[in-house]
């Protein structure tokens, strides 16, 4: 059927394009397949990164077309690193990577560790604690900042019944203090679940046969752990790891909806300020610059830690 | 790969192509169609209620594109920068009248507005300098005013009107509980107001502008800011902004602001806007509101707040008699990159017409036009519709040259880092706020 189709699809080929395809040899052909997906690859990241980069030498703004562009060297990168605003919203960036990190490394594996042991009901729990991580940002985003209202808000509730503060006292996103946090608690709450994942796949290829060679030996549950489930599941926790941190480095759309950056400038982390000067006061040079400082600085991390991992995969 | 198979793979391709042709033609011959672009908000759905009469008239169908206020501004402005031909006519908000202009986003009208008879003496004086003009004061027209704005209040005239409270306040201020004339009495009132039962439920004072992404606060703390004697610049030497934004009653201003934040607001206020502020009003958290007049029509009709429950009052003036309000609205421009622009004006004309901008009024928006809101019965029109024109009569904007997302930006970040992040002084915000200003205006080689 499929060759009738293909048949016929050819006789109705004008024989001047037919001749032209005849001579493509298989190879050509695949290339002609290849090309769009390559050329669009070129267009959308290649192309603007070069031309980013071009950009970030000058002092264009992409809402004055007119005015002529002028070649302001290094001056763009040294305001931005002689700028503390700057620094300030790095300072919150590395503070929101840092704990997101951290936390859901250490609940990630924990369920992880819980879930491999095979508990009754454990498919049900698994596809319970995986939901958050299906939702949309944009959708967690509203709901937490619903949840976190002080005066009717569960978080606020909850809260006060455990502590006995008074639930209007509980202003999670409008405290200079309590603000960082609670997005770490959103981030955490989304993101353990697919941390978890990677980890439930480290340790769900770990062969039985070591655990088994380790109880001949009569090592304990707690040898058994630091011997060989933790260093043989490390590289899948570093994966997991990497992958976060990259992640959370540009985190922009849950911190925007949740703070908007505030209160004051208290959760504006880097992707935010970038965004604001880049499409808010179209500083696009300097904005150019900022975006090229970010990605020499995640791709520079990231290159360090893929190292370390590696060594830690071939120990 | 055999030869048939490359075969086929030509004759798809050679299909697609044939087909799209005609599609495209399709495409183009279909029948006229203007698309408006503004944001998405009860006046615009009164408008495309309005539009209709447009396309019996014209036979022209018109086609809206509505984006959410903390979206409006990126969206828009992204597609006039780029160039973009989505919009044929937008309605842009005020402060854009600079850059779009300078830029050649916006077709200039006045020759438009000569030979059709258009007059910019027949709109509120306030409304042509805010949404027309560009340079401000001088009879260049690059947009017809659309939809007059104000920052002003709504107030619980149910509860003001109860005796045991009348009593209370009396006893306690030495006068009635009324709407406030001055940002004095207003605090007294929400300081009342605040953590006190009503009807059973905990209630508070005031709620406020204190939104930090886009321009929430800004558009909030100017009302105060104005009236305890803030400028932009020395009236003598533009763009002279020392002892002016950051002058002694500037400072004065923006404390109050604070206190008001700190005393009076309900729990969570830290990130209000126009649709926070109506929710806290429309639950019946509130005594008080400030808000945009646009939201007037909507909460009057509210059945839990709306009818006799809602009062609405000017903007109070400050401690030494100073009386200003913080600009809202718009007004509709021809977007310089349609392909459309005849029509597109032809849109604008018909807008114009004195019995359209009335039917406006009517249907929810707030119509410039003198002959409609100076008309007899206008005051009494709606119960709004006077502290709408008060409003109207004392307004003040925000920074309208192409630089104002900068501007506006350096102010969130400086009021917000005070006001609600508890940061630093009323002094030090200001005067931040003085240098960011500063190096904006030296980046566009302006001093």
């Amino acid at each position: 059927m499929l060759n009738r189709t293909a048949d016929t699809l050819a006789r109705a080929t004008p024989s001047r394009v037919a001749r032209k395809v005849r001579g493509l040899s298989d190879r050509g052909v695949a290339w002609l397949f290849i090309a769009p997906t390559m050329l669009l690859l070129l267009a959308i990241n290649i192309f603007p990164l070069v031309w980013a980069i071009g950009l970030s030498f000058t002092n264009y703004r992409a809402n004055r077309p007119n005015e002529p562009i002028k070649n302001v060297g290094l001056q763009n990168y040294q305001r931005i690193l002689g700028d503390s605003d700057i620094w300030i919203a790095m300072q919150t960036t590395a503070h929101f990577v840092l704990w997101t990190i951290v936390l859901q490394t250490l609940i990630g594996f924990a369920l992880a560790y819980l879930i491999d042991r095979k508990f009754r009901g454990h498919a049900f729990w698994t596809t319970i604690i995986l939901i958050p991580m299906m939702l949309s940002p944009a959708v967690v985003g509203n709901f937490w900042r619903f949840l976190y209202q002080p005066q009717t808000g569960l978080f606020a509730y909850a809260v006060s019944f455990f502590t006995g503060i008074p639930n209007t006292s509980i202003d999670m996103l409008g405290s200079v203090g309590a603000a960082p946090w609670a997005i770490v608690i959103v981030d955490t709450w989304m993101w353990t679940p697919y941390v978890m994942l990677i980890c439930l796949a480290g340790l769900r290829s770990i062969p039985d046969y070591i655990y088994e060679a380790a109880e001949v030996d009569r090592a304990s549950p707690w040898r058994q752990f630091w011997s060989i489930t933790l260093p043989m599941a490390l590289p899948f926790i570093m994966l997991a790891v990497l992958f976060r941190g990259i992640e959370n480095f540009k985190m922009f759309d849950m911190v925007n909806l949740l703070t908007g950056g505030g209160p004051g400038s208290t959760t504006e982390v880097a992707s935010i300020t970038l965004k604001r000067q880049a499409f808010e006061s179209w500083r696009t040079g300097y904005s150019s610059a900022f975006a090229i400082i970010l990605f020499v600085a995640v791709f520079g991390l990231a290159n360090i830690y893929v190292k370390a991992l590696n060594r830690v995969k071939q120990r | 790969m055999n030869l048939t198979w490359k075969a086929a793979f030509a004759a798809v391709s050679f299909l697609s192509l044939g087909t799209a042709g005609p599609l495209a033609v399709a495409t183009s011959a279909h029948a006229e169609e203007l698309t408006l672009c503004w944001a998405a908000w009860d006046p615009a759905n009164a408008l495309v209620e309005l539009s209709k009469d447009f396309t019996k008239q014209s036979g022209i169908d018109m086609k809206f594109e509505f984006v959410p206020w903390t979206n409006y501004a990126d969206r828009f402005l992204n597609e006039l920068n780029s160039h973009g031909k989505l919009c044929d006519l937008i309605i842009g908000d005020s402060q854009w009248i600079g850059g779009s202009a300078e830029n050649g986003h916006y077709v200039k009208l006045n020759d438009f507005f000569d030979k059709n008879g258009i007059s910019m003496d027949d709109f509120v004086p306030a409304t042509v300098v805010g949404y027309s003009e560009w340079p401000k004061n001088t009879p260049n027209y690059w947009a017809l005013p659309a939809m007059g704005d104000v920052v002003g209040w709504t107030y619980r005239k149910d509860w003001f009107e109860k005796p045991e409270l009348q009593k209370e306040f009396k006893d306690k201020y030495g006068r009635d509980l009324a709407a406030p004339a001055t940002y004095d009495q207003l605090k007294q009132i929400a300081e009342f107001f605040q953590g006190r039962d009503v009807d059973g439920q905990k209630v508070y004072g005031a709620s406020i502008y204190t939104e930090r992404g886009s321009e929430g606060i800004t558009m909030g703390v100017t009302n105060v800011l104005y009236d305890y004697g803030f400028k932009y610049d020395n009236p003598d030497k533009p763009y002279d902004m020392e002892g002016f934004v950051n002058s002694s009653d500037a400072v004065a201003g923006l404390e109050f602001y604070k206190s008001l934040y700190d005393c009076c607001t309900p729990p969570g206020s830290s990130n209000v806007y126009m649709t926070e502020s109506a929710d806290a009003f429309k639950s019946g958290q509130v005594a008080m509101q400030m808000n945009f007049a646009f939201t007037w029509p909507g909460l009057y009709k509210d059945e839990k707040v709306g009818g006799d429950r809602i009062g609405f009052f000017p903007n109070p003036a400050g401690p030494k008699g100073d009386h200003f309000a913080q600009l809202g609205g718009q007004g509709i421009s021809v977007v310089a990159y349609s392909d459309q622009q005849d029509s597109a004006l032809s849109y604008i004309k018909w807008f114009a017409q004195a019995d359209v901008q009335a039917k406006w009024w009517e249907l929810g928006g707030y119509s410039c036009l003198n002959s409609v809101v100076n008309a007899p019965g206008f005051a009494a029109s709606q119960p709004y519709a006077q502290a709408f024109l008060d409003s109207m009569a004392i307004v003040k904007d925000f920074w309208a040259e192409p630089s104002y997302a900068s501007l506006l930006q350096a102010m969130q970040k400086r009021v917000h880092d005070y006001v609600v992040a508890g940061q630093g002084t009323g002094k030090d915000a200001l005067d931040s706020l003085v240098e960011d200003w500063t190096e904006v205006f030296q980046d566009d080689g302006k001093i």
